[in-house]
């Protein structure tokens, strides 16, 4: 279906914007390129059509006005008592939608792009659709209690995705899930990892959306009324609700964005409206915002070459923008916060890369929002992605490198590979989860722990740690030595029903959320019909590699307890290392990434999604570790894994390079929801001078890139600031790491997580 | 107990063809300590460095005693570095990198650093040498035209106390750099700064005189003394000579490096 403009929009058709504007008020879309986009909803054709790429160096870049800094300051100054107390406030009361409630501001006077999530700073709103318990916990571990009203209703009267997902899962699927081969599941929680187009907002206003969605609705109207037809009429018709929520919420700003945006200000502002809309409705898991700065840099361009706005206006603008998104908040439970610590909201930006004709889609712009590490300071928020091409121009790369190697704050995407598999409109939506922005979406899966799944191959489905059977009953392996040949075959039939039960769960999971917890506003913001992947992934990937890699080259005796339950391994003699560019070892981590995924791909998916996986484990590396007993590679029970798709901690011996080319091997067609890497460098290892540790950096995301690397995390330390900080979290309020997939404040995480990242491979200089 | 891979599986790639003389690569085997990927530190851009076994200097700051002798390396042919090297050259192309040899004392191993050289020079692939230059005369004219780049690790400008500090010559150094001079071949001179030892301004500057004066001394990195490689001194059950020896003071870092930057060198 097309998305072909409505000719009968109610306030004026934006193909010819003037005809309903009475006013002299400028038309919208004066000067702007192109004509597809004018036909119907197509961003990334307006983007194409009026992009100015820039190749130059960032010298043009202006800091921050007092303005921006007198409001930064009034919103840094909650810091401290939100730090302490976990949260600054609770609006225990009122269960939020788009319009539930009143205006917010920081300050009034001195804000240029307003709205708030709430009625105040860092207030942070319930949303108990995707469970009441979620909510009551999160009330609770702060020191609040909800509201009783709120309770009873969403007790007697409303029911929630968790309670949904509960009524339908299937006692395998719990007991996996228990047991912790499973988990992370978005089952009481919001999934996030959609991306709404917000800058459909700017650029067409709602009302011709609304028309859009009208004219797809009605296009059903034809169809017998069927399960699945029902579904997406009653889905577009909340999505023209939710649109006109989006007007009212607007509305009580000031701000009409029923009509397109008129000027820079505007644009920045209705696609600030759109995202802060789908913040009131949902508390996803990952609230990312797309793929902005180019788009506005059309706006920005076009209103610094009349003469509207300075240099100096323009990174004002995108300040502010910034300062909002760093002001995104979502209440949260600690149970919550140890898979996914720091209070992340992982408002992802996407920025650079370049376009299917060639061009670079770097713009000024890019530069601005990168600047935004300079003039506000580092932060872990918004998700600063930059997509990274080889052919980029090299005063964005410097420029990048250089913003690392000061802030830490940047995480990399090969932009070559996003290109070619999801094209050039693609954002990254949490960490490493492509998206084409509007036109594609993801049923978020968490991820499974392909480790412990290898220890119940050994132990014929019984779990390490309880002794329960959790998995299929196989004979457990007997014999004094483990064989190679053996474990491998039965870690494929473990795998065969760990895919199998982790796919029905995640079919049971996403039914309910769009039942229960719709995403409306973020969906309105997407084309229909949309195209939708399941997005699994696996964590432990080194460790599991490096276990069989022992079993299969060293010998590795099984320890059993008196139930013949294998709960210990004695390691005797070597066994090649995943992370050293070793092809033995490396070829155990692709094989076991490719297998999986074969796997997840026969099963069949709630509305046909097509399945993907990521290997990402953002800081659940940690808890993963915890559930998992000792494993064949001499790892101890409980001891961390590794992020991502790293190495083993303290296992690459090569240096920062050679690990990369090692996860540079894991197979991109067979991960295409993502493969994640952090790395930490010291600043010598970079090198010597400021200069040459911007030409060591682009250097090193040039290599890996060419060599088909997908993710890396740049954290530009030394281990004695770590360690500083863990004694004196006061002197370092803004200090930002990048661990697997987004940054984090360190002194917001857990001292167990500070110790795993300070205990993480650092590439230095010997 | 986890391997410390070495040179470990090299898968043949496709396009990567090895020179026709690859048996004779194979011939040449030299005791190799251990290989890394680095960047910034080793040369310019992202390098391929080769760490010999086997060192003439008993340096007292040293930090990789591992690399002392021979017998703890590995028996590696050129070969077998030449098919690891071959599959970093898209690195070397994107980050101006290449090849280094250090050690250890590469030139203790004259043949098979010298082959490897070639090898890669033959491939087109860029090189440097690390080296202190005490067995500088070892390397005959025809290996340092395969040298783009030297960096020569200058211990101590005061030839009594070169010794005490080193158990070597300063004078083959000297005559080694003299010889980088006539034949024309880029350098970068590395003095590591080690309090009590060689933070003495007063005889740096005559050493920042003479390399100024070679002509082909394009930078000097003066490094700060460091005890990371306690560990290894530990594991091995030697005494660390300097275990008591602070690192320098920023401000005596900066007054070496403006001696030699008073000289005319470029300094970092």
């Amino acid at each position: 279906m097309t998305t072909t403009l409505d000719q009968q929009s109610t306030t004026g058709s934006p193909a010819d914007p003037e005809a309903d504007v009475p006013d002299a008020a400028p038309d919208p879309w004066r000067g702007f390129q192109g004509q597809t986009w004018r036909d119907t909803i197509d961003v990334r054709d307006f983007v194409l059509a009026n992009v100015t790429p820039y190749e130059g160096d960032a010298s043009f870049l202006t800091g921050p006005t007092a303005r921006t800094t007198r409001l930064w300051d009034r919103v840094t100054a909650l810091f401290p008592a939100e730090r302490e107390r976990g949260v600054l406030d609770v609006d225990t009361t009122t269960p939020s939608t788009i319009t539930s409630h009143a205006p917010g501001y920081i300050d009034v006077e001195d804000e240029i792009v307003v709205g708030l999530q709430t009625d105040a700073p860092l207030r942070r709103a319930i949303m108990p659709n995707g469970g009441l318990r979620m909510v009551k916990d999160g009330c609770a571990a702060y020191g609040y209690t909800l509201d009783p009203d709120v309770e009873r209703f969403y007790s007697a009267h409303r029911k929630t995705h968790n309670q949904g997902v509960f009524d339908a899962y299937t006692p395998a699927i719990r007991a996996a899930r228990r047991a912790g081969i499973i988990t992370g599941l978005p089952d009481a929680y919001g999934r996030g990892r959609i991306i709404g187009d917000y800058r459909r907002v700017a650029l067409y206003g709602v009302d011709a959306l609304v028309a859009v969605k009208r004219r797809e609705r009605a296009g059903l109207d034809a169809q017998p009324s069927l399960p699945d037809v029902v579904r997406d009429r009653e889905e577009l018709a909340e999505q023209v609700r939710a649109l006109g929520e989006l007007v009212d919420m607007a509305g009580s700003y000031g701000c009409d964005v029923r009509r397109p945006a008129r000027t820079a200000y505007e644009a920045v502002q209705w696609l600030y409206l759109a995202f802060l809309a789908a913040c009131k409705e949902q508390n996803g898991a990952a609230m990312s915002l797309g793929r902005t700065s180019t788009f506005l840099d059309v706006y920005l361009e076009r209103d610094l070459a009349a003469g509207l706005l300075t240099e100096q206006g323009a990174q004002e603008l995108v300040d502010d923008l910034v300062i909002k998104l760093r002001s995104v908040r979502f209440l949260r439970t600690p149970e919550y916060e140890a898979l996914f610590s720091g209070d992340p909201t992982w408002v992802t930006e996407s920025i650079g890369g370049m376009a299917l004709d060639g061009r670079t889609l770097v713009t000024r712009t890019s530069f601005r929002y990168l600047q935004t590490l300079y003039d506000l300071g580092p932060a872990p928020e918004p998700n600063l992605t930059v997509l990274w091409s080889t052919a980029l121009p090299q005063g964005f790369k410097d420029f990048c490198a250089q913003v690392s190697a000061d802030t830490s704050a940047i995480q990399y995407e090969n932009d070559d590979l996003l290109r070619a598999h999801h094209g050039d409109d693609t954002a990254i939506a949490c960490c490493v989860s492509a998206m084409e922005v509007g036109r594609s979406m993801q049923f978020f899966g968490a991820r499974v722990n392909l480790a412990k799944t290898l220890l119940y191959a050994i132990n014929g489905g019984r779990d390490e740690v309880t002794g329960e059977q959790v998995g299929p009953v196989l004979p457990p392996l007997d014999g004094d030595v483990l064989d190679a040949d053996t474990v491998v075959e039965r870690l494929d039939a473990m795998m065969d029903w760990l895919a199998a039960t982790y796919v029905d769960a995640l079919n049971v999971i996403h039914y309910m959320h769009d039942k229960y917890a719709y995403e409306r506003l973020e969906m309105a913001l997407h084309d229909y019909p949309v195209r939708r992947t399941m997005a699994c992934g696996i964590a432990g990937l080194s460790v599991a590699a490096d276990s069989l890699s022992a079993i299969r080259h060293a010998s590795v005796r099984p320890v059993r307890d008196i139930t013949g339950l294998v709960t210990d391994y004695v390691v005797d003699g070597t066994y090649p290392v995943y992370g050293n560019d070793d092809d033995t070892a490396d070829d155990v981590a692709a094989w076991l990434v490719r297998t999986f995924m074969t796997k997840v791909r026969a099963q069949r998916t709630y509305r046909d999604a097509v399945p993907t996986q990521s290997v990402l484990t953002i800081t659940s590396n940690v808890v993963y570790g915890r559930h998992t007993g000792p494993t064949p590679d001499g790892r101890r029970g409980g001891e961390p894994f590794a992020p991502g798709a790293n190495p083993m901690n303290g296992r690459d011996r090569h240096g920062l390079m050679a690990a990369a080319l090692s996860v540079a091997k894991l197979p991109y067609e067979d991960a295409l929801d993502g493969i994640s890497l952090t790395a930490t460098v010291t600043p010598s290892g970079l090198g010597r001078t400021r200069e040459e540790r911007v030409r060591g950096l682009v250097g090193i995301l040039d290599g890996y890139t060419a060599s088909g690397g997908f993710h890396l995390n740049v954290n530009v330390l030394d281990r004695a600031t770590l360690l500083d900080a863990m004694e004196h979290p006061e002197n370092y309020p803004q200090l930002t790491i990048r661990v697997s997939g987004y940054a984090v404040n360190f002194v917001r995480l857990t001292r167990e997580q500070q110790l795993d990242v300070v205990h993480r491979t650092v590439h230095g200089e010997l | 107990m986890v391997l410390d891979a070495r040179l470990v599986a090299v898968r043949p790639g496709p396009g990567t063809p090895g020179p026709a003389d690859d048996g004779a690569l194979a011939a040449v085997d030299g005791a190799v300590h251990s290989w890394d990927l680095s960047t910034g530190v080793d040369g310019p851009g992202t390098r391929f460095v080769l760490f010999t076994a086997g060192c003439p200097l008993r340096c007292l700051y040293c930090q990789n005693p591992d690399t002392w002798t021979e017998r703890r390396g590995v028996r590696t042919s050129v070969g077998d570095v030449m098919a690891r090297v071959r599959r970093y050259r898209t690195l070397f192309d994107v980050t101006g990198g290449g090849v280094t040899v250090s050690g250890g004392e590469p030139l203790l191993q004259q043949r098979f650093t010298s082959t490897l050289l070639r090898a890669c020079k033959a491939e087109g692939i860029s090189t440097a040498l690390d080296t202190s230059g005490a067995l500088g005369v070892r390397a005959d004219d025809a290996t340092l035209a395969d040298v783009d780049l030297t960096l020569l690790d200058v211990k101590c400008a005061d030839p009594a106390r070169y010794r005490r500090l080193t158990g070597g010559d300063l004078d083959p150094t000297l005559r080694f750099a003299r010889r980088l001079a006539v034949l024309g071949r880029p350098t970068w001179v590395r003095y590591v700064l080690v309090p009590g030892w060689t933070d003495d301004v007063d005889e740096v500057a005559p050493l920042a005189d003479f390399l100024a004066g070679l002509g082909v001394v394009e930078r000097v990195d003066v490094l700060a003394f460091h005890r990371l490689g306690a560990a290894k001194y530990a594991a091995l059950g030697i005494e660390e000579p300097l275990a008591r020896t602070p690192g320098p003071t920023i401000g005596s870092l900066e007054a070496v490096r403006a001696v030699f930057r008073g000289a005319g060198l470029a300094v970092t």
